[in-house]
């Protein structure tokens, strides 16, 4: 058993930029922190940025004519900019700053689809969406009397593309899709689903929570409609996340939000909108999390995603080959390390996943244990919760190797 | 080794591994379930009263992590002799202290699903309240 060194990036380095990393719990152990996939810990670079904010430029943005006012202005623009290239964007017009992807997917569920949807128009999301995704189209779908259809899974978990034929047609006016499951790990192939979509001149919406962080991507050539991602799972702060939109589109749609800042011109009769992204950024912005932001994505490149996405992928491999040694262990989603995500949600037999994290944090690990926010996706593997271990640029293979003494130990408990 | 959090005592160890009053009465006076969705814990319990409402016997199954399993188990062995009114009195701290270990806010549902479940069934049985099934999650 073994790790290829070379995929795996330089660890030791990385660990020192996040001093939370130095706690040690519980019976003074060192924190092995696995709870990725729910949120990315932050490094002092990020933090540092966020300070440097606070402490010599703090100000408001976009209305101020006083330096500081400018300066923040400024970076909080440049921090678009950054977004934008680090996606494929054309630019900062169509990237919006939101609190997270729950509300990059709200945006365009309450703008666009209540705009456009109505009775015989279909949305077509996956059975293995994020409640963020699910729930929205599901009450959306609702009120503008549109039919919500499910692509459903392979044996294995992956999307049957099969279904995905039959359930994307002529009605379909939106594909919802999730681009790496939070649950199953899955990288669905989403280029496929937006040329399905396209063909029959329905719109994509990709949630690429859990796929920025973890791996390169370029939402120009994958040609998404939207595509909606969070700061805090790739190393920014909590309280931003990002809608990209195609700039057309956008030009079209009506604001999600509205008040100050989104505004040009606002008689007492009328208002006219600002230009994009403005126009979708209602009120003050999140402006310390935007410069965090940005202060993440410069680092994550420094590391290169190429080689973030081959680290995940080293450690998804070893994790797999150290569970299937367990007969009593069983693993959810797909099995090809290259075709998953850093995560690996998964039950070890007659004991619920709440007491097995409960034993884990004796262990000083950080693991998730539930629903992970797809209850409908737990019913169809037939199961009500399930454990969760998801691995970033500061795990190492001996973080496994204490997951797996922490399994041990929960079962020399509760079945001896 | 030694568990930080002491949290499986030995004695809800023994209730999770060997549950006592486990399965189901042949005439119950009453049976009602619960569960909490969110954690998927799952309580049914069936009881039997006498001509004074004192219980005669319980029996419960279920599924669920081991503090609502052990939990269930220590209380049916309580409940035998008690009357509907004191079945009533039963409260968060009761659980709590019958399980003799510290409970963090997030498993506090976990503790108290059994004891919901028999006062909802007894609530339901004297036609005080009318309810399908217990969901601590709706609360």
């Amino acid at each position: 058993m073994g790790v290829t060194g070379s995929a795996l990036l330089d660890v030791d380095r990385i660990r020192r930029d996040f001093p939370v990393l130095e706690r040690r719990l519980g019976d003074d152990r060192p924190l092995v922190y696995l709870d990725n996939s729910a949120t990315s810990l932050t490094p002092s670079p990020v933090v540092d940025a966020m300070a440097t904010y606070y402490n010599e430029y703090n100000a408001n943005v976009h209305r101020g004519l006083h330096q500081l006012s400018q300066e923040a202005s400024i970076a909080y623009e440049d921090a678009h900019d950054a977004v934008a290239e680090f996606i494929g964007a054309d630019g900062r017009e169509e990237v919006i700053f939101t609190k997270n992807t729950t509300e990059s997917l709200n945006l365009v569920a309450y703008s666009w689809g209540l705009e456009h949807l109505g009775p015989g128009d279909e949305v077509v999301i996956t059975e293995m969406e994020h409640h963020a995704a699910l729930v929205t189209w599901q009450q959306i779908a609702r009120r503008t009397g549109a039919t919500l259809r499910y692509i459903g899974l392979t044996d294995d978990g992956r999307l049957d593309m099969s279904s995905a034929s039959e359930r994307i047609g002529d009605d379909t006016a939106v594909v919802s899709a999730v681009h790496v499951s939070n649950t199953l790990g899955t990288v669905n192939p989403v280029d496929d689903l937006v040329d399905m979509a396209h063909e029959h001149d329905a719109i994509a919406v990709i949630d690429g929570a859990q796929a920025v962080p973890m791996r390169p991507v370029d939402v120009g050539s994958m040609d998404a409609d939207f595509y909606a991602f969070s700061g805090h799972k790739m190393l920014g702060p909590t309280g931003i996340g990002v809608l990209y939109g195609k700039e057309e589109l956008l030009q079209r749609l009506e604001p999600f939000l509205y008040g100050g800042s989104m505004i040009e011109k606002v008689t007492f009769d009328e208002s006219r909108w600002n230009e994009l992204p403005w126009k979708f950024e209602a009120g003050t912005p999140p402006i310390a999390e935007g410069i965090g932001l940005h202060r993440a994505v410069d680092y994550l490149e420094s590391i290169g995603m190429d080689r973030i996405q081959r680290h995940e992928e080293a450690l998804v491999s070893y994790a797999l080959e150290r569970f299937d040694a367990l007969d009593d262990v069983e693993v959810y989603g797909p099995r090809d390390p290259a075709t998953r995500g850093g995560l690996l949600a998964f039950n070890l037999e007659t004991v619920h996943p709440h007491d097995l994290a409960q034993v884990m944090n004796d262990f000083a690990v950080a693991i998730r244990a539930g629903d992970h926010c797809t209850q409908p996706l737990h019913d169809r593997l037939d199961i009500t919760a399930s454990a969760r271990a998801s691995f970033y640029v500061y795990n190492q293979p001996s973080d496994i190797d204490v997951l797996i003494d922490g399994i041990d130990a929960a079962r020399e408990l509760f079945i001896a | 080794m030694d568990l930080g959090s002491d949290i499986y005592r030995q004695q809800i160890l023994d209730h999770y591994r060997n549950p006592r009053n486990h399965g189901s009465l042949e005439e119950p006076t009453f049976t009602h379930e619960g569960e909490n969705t969110m954690c998927g814990d799952l309580i049914e319990m069936d009881v039997e009263l006498d001509d004074d409402d004192v219980i005669t016997s319980v029996a419960f199954r279920g599924d669920g992590c081991a503090i609502s399993q052990a939990s269930a188990s220590m209380l049916t062995e309580r409940l035998i002799g008690m009357s509907l009114e004191e079945v009533d009195a039963l409260d968060r701290d009761d659980m709590i202290d019958m399980l003799g270990v510290e409970i963090s806010p997030m498993r506090v549902k976990c503790a108290v699903l059994a004891e919901k479940v028999v006062q909802d069934g007894a609530d339901i049985h004297r036609g005080k309240i009318d309810l399908d099934r217990t969901n601590l999650d709706d609360s």
